[in-house]
């Protein structure tokens, strides 16, 4: 069976309800439609329910709204033909809930009416006589209150009664001359196919469902997408002359549709009973509060800070402990087997691997815990309405805010959260653009070079310091950056007429906690299921590149000698000789030595050594390029690869104060090969982080973007723009730099 | 001949038409803003954009452009 309704009518709900948490959540290939399938058991019967993406109208203009009609029309190879399909509306709302049910009756499928939220509709003093609606419809209908569970038992027996039935008439509001048009188009196309030598256009004769829509889609995708080369000049001709036709007939293309099923209104007459005057209800006031000029936006500024906050603060608690566990589980392998490449795969590249996929998760569930919350009780929509004016000027809609301002705490689940946006060119956008935004793996990475290499000075009396307003003008070149490729890419890639705004304000509701829960859970699961393997394919690779070919004779010889005679020394001394901490310091820099030679030896330090003409531009010697290639899987590694390379050993933490100031002397002092000038100065620096603010240095994000745009060229296309630019810019920045301080 | 963009708050009209045949005149009309049916004008956005009305008991929020494109005859309140 097949759910189908309006966005905000708890159809999520009555899905979890119906399903339980045995469900199966995926993607619908070659588009971004999810597809959501669980499983229910009414006595015997075992029901396998899927969940279609919520919907006002089933009038397919593009193919990820045609994956709905597919489905109901069995014409999709991936998807059986539903037996029966349950609409679900939402009762407080039926007039408009029931245009989307007279589409669902044209397509002779048995149909169970899910007369959702009686209760709130009870409350604004709607009384829905259901027995009678069920006879004027002709279908079952169930009421129900899916968020307490009520009538889902109902639901369940009503569906599976309905499948043994037979199917009612296919009802069809539309006046009989357009059924004409139809006809004739229907009889036009059969005749062009038996000419064709019984090749029908696309295989099968087309449900008559289509042909309507071929006559009432003026976008022309249809069209396009239904018929093949040779029939489309003549049927659009004979659609073209069908449409003349019916609109002398006063009968006008599209709105003849829009007038016959709006009929519905007239028939509801005797089964809903609604207050004469429009009850104010406590949704209404609350409105009249939060979308007030001042309050309004005030509560929107205060709640978006909450939610900012949270997952850019709260997180830290639960992704610090992640990484202490992987610690943990490093250190106790390390301690329990012998060294080797094995352990060192297992250590460096697994486990720290699998961390990298795990630390997300606490933003992911956060920010998804908060976003469910705004949507289920009505805020989201508002969110949008307030922000839309803002977003237009970029050509983008209101829907695109949320999902940008995640994005600065982290680009993973603020691309995930896009998926709120129903247009796919405003959504492919906002996703492209998104990593954009200075995510908190940038932090580390400016917080560093800053404070090496930007003085200390402040600025206006006191007010600002230098570095802090250096920090600020990272912020503000992402948003510069994100905001001009969105421009770019309304202009040029994704160039079109503006998508419509038009939506819906639901009346607010309290969060259903169940709805909430399972959402968090399945946006966090999804990600460790489809991304977290690829990630994981990502730091074994670089892990590699860094280990091989780890040539322990050529790289630990030349230290054998000074080792030895250190370890010797040591040995010799007295356990309390003061002697003994100098010496044991040497030994430990001979050793952070080694590791460092390691990784110039290998293959990603020689790819370092054979890109730095690459680099060069920019200021950069071949180090800073090596740990440039090594920070792909995720940009803060950038600076732990820096520590090895400068001899700082390994465990160097960012975080902590100590380790981070020997990181910026050991930057301080660093020289190039060949002329022994220092390699870093501001313009470095500030190239350095120009480009960490820009590029693409993000596995997960490339991962991400395939999962939700289902394309991999639209990773490869984010990393090579943001590549470029990221390149470019900081080159113009090292070339201004040298110029102005050099 | 006014349109759903000229009302102001609090007050009503009834739809006359919807200009053009676009993609988004059938999106407004699938969104119920069909010839004959009352809207009133509930609000605007604190930034001036998009409006806020009613119509067939629910709430809609459309763009000023998009409203314009919804042409009106004024009803007494």
């Amino acid at each position: 069976m097949a759910l189908v309704g309006n966005p905000n009518t708890g159809k999520t709900t009555t899905f979890n309800a119906l399903a339980g948490v045995r469900q199966r959540v995926g993607n619908y290939p070659g588009v971004t439609v999810e597809k959501k399938v669980g499983f229910a058991r009414w006595g015997n019967v075992r029901l396998r329910v899927v969940d279609l993406p919520g919907t006002y109208s089933l009038a397919p203009r593009s193919i990820d709204e045609m994956v709905a009609v597919d489905v109901l029309l069995g014409r999709r190879d991936d998807e059986p033909m539903p037996d029966v399909v349950v609409s679900v509306v939402d009762a407080s709302n039926l007039e408009r809930n029931l245009y989307l049910v007279s589409q669902i009756l044209e397509l002779g499928l048995p149909v169970v009416l899910a007369l959702n939220m009686t209760d709130v509709a009870e409350q604004q003093g709607h009384k829905i006589d259901s027995k009678k609606l069920s006879r004027k419809l002709g279908i079952p209908v169930v009421e129900l209150q899916a968020h307490r569970r009520r009538g889902i038992d109902e639901l369940k027996a009503a569906i599976v009664a309905a499948a043994q039935a037979s199917p009612p008439e296919p009802a069809n509001p539309l006046p009989p001359a357009f059924q004409n048009e139809v006809e004739r188009l229907s009889r036009l196309l059969r005749s062009s196919s038996e000419s064709n030598n019984g090749h029908a256009p696309g295989g099968a004769p087309l449900p008559r469902y289509l042909l309507e829509r071929l006559l009432l889609d003026t976008s022309g995708y249809l069209q396009r997408s239904l018929l093949p080369g040779e029939f489309m000049r003549p049927a659009a001709d004979a659609i073209e002359a069908a449409r003349k036709r019916l609109a002398e007939q006063g009968l006008p293309v599209p709105a003849v549709e829009a007038m016959a099923r709006y009929w519905v209104s007239k028939m509801l007459e005797g089964t809903v009973d609604r207050p004469r005057q429009r009850l104010l209800t406590l949704s209404d006031r609350v409105d009249r509060v939060l979308t007030h000029r001042v309050v309004g936006t005030l509560f929107f500024v205060l709640v978006m800070a909450l939610m900012f906050q949270s997952v850019f603060q709260w997180a830290v608690p639960a992704m610090d402990a992640i990484d202490a566990g992987v610690g943990v589980v490093g250190n106790w392998i390390e301690s329990h087997m012998a060294e080797g490449t094995l352990r060192s795969l297992l250590v460096d590249g697994v486990i720290a691997g699998v961390g990298g996929v795990l630390v997300f998760l606490p933003q992911i569930f956060i920010l998804f815990f908060f976003i469910g919350i705004l949507e289920d009780c009505g805020y989201m929509a508002r969110a949008a309405y307030l922000m839309d004016k803002l977003m237009s000027r970029v050509g983008l809609s209101g829907k695109s805010f949320i999902p940008l301002l995640s994005s600065f705490a982290c680009a993973i689940p603020g691309i995930m959260a896009a998926r709120v946006i129903e247009n796919r060119r405003d959504r492919l956008t906002t996703i492209l653009v998104a990593p954009l935004m200075t995510c908190s793996a940038r932090l580390p990475v400016y917080t560093v070079l800053i404070a090496a290499f930007v003085p200390q000075r402040s600025m206006l009396g006191g007010l600002v310091g230098l570095q802090g307003l250096t920090l600020a003008a990272m912020y503000v070149l992402g948003i510069v950056m994100a905001v001009t490729v969105a421009l770019v890419l309304k202009k040029t890639l994704f160039r079109g007429a503006t998508p419509p705004f038009v939506m819906e304000l639901p009346s607010y509701k309290w969060p259903s906690p169940m709805t909430v829960i399972s959402r968090m859970i399945e946006r966090g699961w999804a990600f460790v299921r489809r991304a977290g393997t690829v990630i994981l394919a990502v730091s074994i690779v670089v892990w590699a590149a860094l280990y091989f070919p780890h040539d322990k004779e050529r790289v630990e010889t030349p230290f054998a000698k000074q080792q030895s005679r250190l370890t010797s020394a040591l040995e010799q001394l007295d356990a309390d000789d003061p002697r003994r901490e100098r010496i044991a310091a040497e030994l430990r820099e001979v050793e952070n030595e080694i590791l460092s030679e390691y990784s110039r030896q290998s293959y990603l330090g020689r790819l370092g050594h054979a890109i730095e003409p690459v680099v060069r531009p920019l200021g950069w010697d071949w180090r800073i390029g090596c740990a440039v290639l090594a920070s792909f899987p995720a940009r803060e590694v950038v600076i732990a690869t820096l520590g090895v390379i400068y001899n700082l050993g390994e465990e160097l933490d960012p975080t902590d104060r100590e380790a981070a100031t020997r990181l910026q002397t050991a930057l301080r002092s660093a020289t190039w090969d060949d002329t022994g000038q220092p390699v870093f100065n501001v313009p470095v620096a500030l190239s350095i982080m120009v480009f960490f603010a820009l590029c693409a240095q993000c596995a997960s994000t490339l991962v991400v973007i395939q999962r939700e745009t289902g394309r991999w060229s639209w990773s490869l296309f984010t990393f090579v723009y943001m590549t470029t630019l990221a390149y470019l810019a900081a080159w113009i920045t090292y070339r201004t730099g040298m110029w102005l301080f050099g | 001949m006014a349109s759903l963009c000229d009302l102001s708050e609090g007050e009503r009209g009834r739809v006359s038409q919807i200009v053009g045949s676009d993609l988004l005149a059938t999106r407004l009309l699938e969104m119920g803003l069909t010839p004959g049916v009352e809207v009133e004008m509930l609000g605007r956005a604190p930034l001036g954009d998009p409006l806020e009305f009613e119509v067939r008991g629910y709430r809609l929020s459309l763009r000023k452009s998009e409203a314009k494109l919804v042409t009106i005859e004024p009803l007494e309140p």
